[in-house]
């Protein structure tokens, strides 16, 4: 029933993108973490990531997810996404929507670029996407079978200061994180941190699509900070995970992250995956559907 | 899914709300857009690179592979908004002008690290630094700007 929906959804959007050109991207490879680098204005960049987790002493579980990030202008994005997830011998379930904001705070670069991030939550026990870590996050906590999960209704705001530096090629991300649930529960906390550099820093002289130029690796290490009334590295889990990404000249992005778990309490492998690609000119076919003139 | 729906509905409403509201403007008779979105003087910005900036020499000046290397980068990343011959866009303004023609590479760099992101030209800092010199070389040589003579010549 998920993928009706979520086809249903994608086939209101695709045709429209259709009218779009694909613009070649050049997206960093990460997951979880930020950096301060905005979607150019007017694009569009549609992205399917999924998430493998193992779980002791339970059924593993696929979560995946589809974004569409729009660059409203060039100290702007928003970003929506809609969640599901499948736990093996157990269901699949739509687990609920987010809407993000990214704010690019200074007009120039400095040595460290901070990015304000804004995002609401409407989503149901069943997320698993760990697209962030927060609080006293356990690998217990994802032992809830799929009905019972689906009964808890969450809705939250999760705010974050993105400071990332680019330098000699190599960019330096760390995420601050301060999530909500809007009901009575204290704020709970989160980083992220991350460093990824392309292959080659030197573009091609002839389009290809395996120059060591298209090609990003790098890491990520990500996991709770504690709540309000208890903050801190212990009782949460925490991971690290290579990324690599692939911008390939036609527009398309791929990115893969094998995760590991570091303590107890963290699920001990997380495989990632994503395949994302952007279009220009949404702008423009949003001007034609409203009737602007050209 | 209900909610889903509504939200996606209402980003959907909020885009082209803000598309429309910011491009309503653009089209008002007699008003160059390009002027609008980057103030009553289009290439001010290039004024305002710092000194140390302005000196910077770039570093791919003697690369063989560089102007090609900046086509290619250019092409993919800035004709959107200046044209695929730097003429200029809907969005962008023409880089074949003199203001641009005549800065100095470090300039031309410190803008394409920058941007203008107050008005709508996005920083580059996220292509790494060798390829934001190769776009300078490309954005300074014949192939970006033809000479007027040699294309005169080439017209039947």
């Amino acid at each position: 029933m998920i993928y009706v929906r979520l086809t249903l959804v994608l086939a209101l959007v695709l045709p429209s993108l259709a009218f779009s050109g694909s613009v070649a991207a050049q997206e960093n490879p990460y997951f979880v973490a930020y950096d301060h680098n905005l979607e150019e204005p007017g694009n569009l960049e549609v992205e399917y990531f999924s998430t493998f987790g193992t779980q002791r002493a339970g059924k593993d579980f696929h979560s995946y997810w589809t974004e569409f990030e729009y660059g409203v202008t060039a100290w702007w994005t928003s970003e929506f996404y809609l969640d599901a997830q499948t736990t093996f011998h157990d269901s699949t379930v739509y687990s609920g929507f987010k809407w993000e904001n990214r704010f690019r705070v200074l007009k120039h670069e400095h040595w460290i670029n901070p990015v304000l991030y804004a995002e609401y939550e409407d989503t149901n026990g069943t997320d698993k996407t760990l697209k962030e870590v927060v609080g006293h996050d356990a690998e217990l906590d994802y032992l809830t079978s799929n009905a019972e999960a689906r009964q808890e209704h969450k809705r939250e705001m999760e705010l974050k200061l993105i400071l990332s530096s680019n330098t000699k090629g190599w960019n330096f991300s760390e995420n601050i994180i301060a999530e909500k649930n809007l009901s009575n529960e204290p704020w709970e906390f989160g980083y992220a941190l991350a460093a990824s550099r392309p292959l080659a820093l030197k573009g091609s002289a002839t389009r290809c699509t395996f120059c060591r130029q298209n090609f990003i690796v790098g890491a990520e290490m990500y996991g709770g900070l504690g709540d309000r009334h208890s903050f801190g590295l212990r009782e949460t889990s925490h991971y690290l995970a290579p990324v690599a990404g692939w911008n390939l000249p036609s527009g398309w992005t791929l990115r893969v992250s094998p995760g590991f778990g570091l303590n107890d309490n963290s699920h001990k492998f997380l495989l990632r995956w994503g395949l994302s690609r952007e279009f220009k000119g949404l702008d423009q076919l949003l001007r034609r559907m409203f009737g602007a003139k050209s | 899914m209900k909610p889903a729906i509504g939200a996606l509905l209402l980003c959907a409403m909020f885009l082209a709300i803000s598309q429309l509201s910011a491009n309503s403007v653009s089209t008002w008779p007699g008003l160059n857009s390009m002027q609008f979105h980057l103030g009553g003087d289009t290439y001010a910005e290039l004024r305002k690179a710092p000194n140390k900036a302005v000196n910077r020499p770039n570093p791919m000046e003697n690369d063989g592979q560089a102007v090609a290397a900046g086509k290619l980068l250019f092409l993919d990343h800035c004709s959107e908004c200046h044209g695929d011959d730097a003429k200029g866009g809907r969005k962008g303004p023409s880089l074949r002008v003199s203001d641009v023609q005549n800065a100095t590479p470090g300039t031309l760099f410190w803008l394409l690290t920058n941007g203008v992101v107050r008005k709508k030209m996005p920083a580059w800092s996220k292509l790494p630094e060798p390829q934001r010199w190769q776009l300078v070389r490309f954005l300074r040589s014949p192939e970006a700007v033809p000479n007027p003579s040699t294309d005169a010549a080439t017209k039947p």
